[in-house]
């Protein structure tokens, strides 16, 4: 008695093919969807605001007059917000994964801080927001500043620099941390010299995405009442300014039509941003990858 | 036992020194030794009285305690969480079980060779100078000289010494284990720990490891863990048959597989069981 009817499996063959096929196609439409959405969406921005970016466009403040209008306020007040959000969220967030992958011990208490961390990198950022402007903004009485801005952000994206560097250490392999202590070193120096070389990629990658998250963010700076309209540079962590993302949602909100060229202008700086930060993401991966 | 005062202080020959003083030569004696992972009792009153300078061979089944004993003897078995212990294990005139005995320190004394060849994902320099510098040595000239001896030591110096700053990673599974066991050898120690040593390797790497055993014992007292007993009866002086946690046998490695003395050793060493 034979179980397979060879001749039924031929038969069957032909519709088999026709169903492998067709999912086949699906899938690649779906793809084929997404990118297309997004290549009318770079159309439509490039050939609006191509004609307004000009170095002039960098160099001017704000405007009343769509052509004198510029995003140099904003970019800077942008980058002033990096540097508190970089080394604010990645010291806390590596050093939160640390202890939660290497010290913390097996407890239903750690469980569910990790199974937490790993939920609020799902919470809404008009949420962080309205944290921020609790803690930062009110409590602490940091006001709308570059910091209280950058301590927002950087509460947004912790989350998710924690879940990426906690995923990169738990890949480096158990045995590489036995080899250390075999030879009698400390856990720091099994940390420092075995287990980060070995997570770094990861950690960088996902730091770095995580920031780009951060200068892309619109919602917690509306909440935090960041204005729109400043004529000034920031010189201090806790002057006034205004971002990219800010000053863009202002552009596309006004009735004049020239300011949405002009908006996508300001889109147009934004993302060659994350472009750059991206591209160092990979380049940093690249680099470490070659090394160990 | 009679106390040691003259410790290592003819350098690299510190076995040899500790030897004349110690007249027993026992390196390990381990007394009454208990352990349980969680509820799980794992060893069971072990005595064993390991001498140095020989290679000492630990044979049985999968989950007899074999390999939780050799990690007990560099308390690497404490990465386990939830693992308690009773007894004592003397290691040169002092319990390694105590609780104020560092095991940074212990660990620099005893070497361990693992089972799966685990190198750094660095250059070969690197792997082997890992354990000097950690110790503190940071002279390049002295450590090309760690890396140098130890390379030679493991008997590999010559494959590698043209590309040292390659990643180890590169070689092959038998060189990486000797690339493992030249990184044990640099940090001097007294004691090489190893857990199947040869089981993710091919026949020919697995001769070289056992060649290089028998070199290294003249300097190193040495503890294997072994399923393989064809290996254990090549490579060591002394052999201990483990089963459920408890030493069965423990007698001179030609003793064991001639005459042993227990029914269980003969039925697992013939075959009939394990």
């Amino acid at each position: 008695m034979r179980y397979i009817d060879h001749a039924a499996v031929v038969k069957r063959m032909n519709s088999r093919m026709i169903v492998n096929k067709l999912f086949k196609t699906i899938f690649f439409l779906a793809t084929l969807f997404a990118l297309l959405a997004l290549g009318i969406l770079f159309y439509r921005i490039i050939s609006q605001g191509v004609g307004y970016l000009s170095l002039d466009f960098l160099l001017n403040f704000g405007s009343r007059f769509p052509e004198k209008a510029g995003i140099k306020a904003a970019l800077v007040g942008s980058l002033w917000m990096m540097a508190v959000v970089a080394p604010v969220s990645l010291i806390l967030g590596v050093g939160s994964a640390i202890y939660l992958e290497e010290y913390a011990k097996k407890s239903k208490l750690n469980d569910f801080i990790r199974m937490n961390i790993a939920n609020l990198a799902g919470v809404p950022s008009v949420v962080f927001g309205l944290l921020g402007l609790t803690i930062f903004v009110r409590a602490l009485a940091l006001g709308n500043s570059i910091l209280a801005a950058g301590f927002t952000m950087s509460l947004l994206i912790l989350p998710v620099i924690i879940v990426a560097s906690q995923e990169s250490i738990r890949a480096v392999p158990n045995e590489l941390r036995e080899a250390s202590y075999g030879m009698g070193a400390t856990k720091w120096q099994t940390i420092a010299k075995v287990v980060l070389p070995s997570a770094i990629p990861g950690i960088l990658t996902g730091g770095i995405l995580a920031l780009s998250r951060a200068i892309g963010e619109t919602a917690p700076l509306v909440v935090i009442g960041i204005p729109v309209i400043i004529q000034f540079l920031p010189n201090n962590l806790l002057s006034q300014f205004t971002a990219m993302p800010m000053q863009i949602f202002d552009w596309a909100k006004r009735p004049q039509e020239e300011f949405q060229y002009v908006a996508s202008a300001g889109i147009i700086v934004l993302m060659i941003f994350l472009l750059l930060m991206n591209s160092i993401a990979v380049i940093i991966r690249n680099k470490f990858q070659k090394r160990y | 036992m009679v106390k040691l005062n003259v410790n290592n202080q003819n350098g690299t020959n510190g076995n040899k020194a500790n030897q004349k003083v110690t007249d027993s030569g026992i390196v390990y004696d381990t007394r009454q030794l208990n352990l349980w992972y969680g509820s799980h009792h794992a060893l069971k009153n072990i005595d064993l009285a390991i001498k140095e300078n020989e290679v000492t061979a630990i044979i049985g089944p999968s989950g007899c305690g074999k390999s939780t004993y050799i990690k007990t003897l560099n308390r690497m078995v404490e990465l386990v969480p939830s693992v308690k212990t009773s007894g004592q294990i003397i290691y040169r005139d002092r319990n390694i079980l105590d609780a104020d005995y560092g095991v940074e320190e212990l660990r620099t004394k005893v070497g361990m060779v693992f089972q799966k060849p685990n190198p750094f994902p660095k250059s070969i320099f690197d792997n082997i100078a890992y354990g000097p510098r950690i110790h503190g040595i940071k002279n390049k000239k002295t450590l090309n000289e760690i890396v140098e001896k130890s390379l030679r030591g493991a008997a590999i110096w010559d494959e590698v010494k043209d590309r040292l700053n390659e990643n180890a990673y590169g070689l092959s599974g038998g060189q990486q284990q000797r690339i493992c066991i030249a990184r044990a050898l640099a940090i001097e120690p007294d004691v090489i720990l190893m857990d199947e040593p040869t089981s993710a390797l091919d026949p020919i790497s697995t001769l070289k490891v056992e060649e290089l055993v028998q070199e290294l014992k003249q300097n190193y007292s040495i503890i294997i863990v072994t399923h393989n007993m064809q290996q254990a009866a090549r490579i060591s002086d002394k052999t201990a048959f483990f089963l459920n946690g408890e030493v069965i046998e423990f007698d001179k490695t030609d003793t064991i597989f001639s005459t042993p003395s227990d029914k269980r050793t003969e039925d697992y060493i013939s075959g009939r069981f394990g």
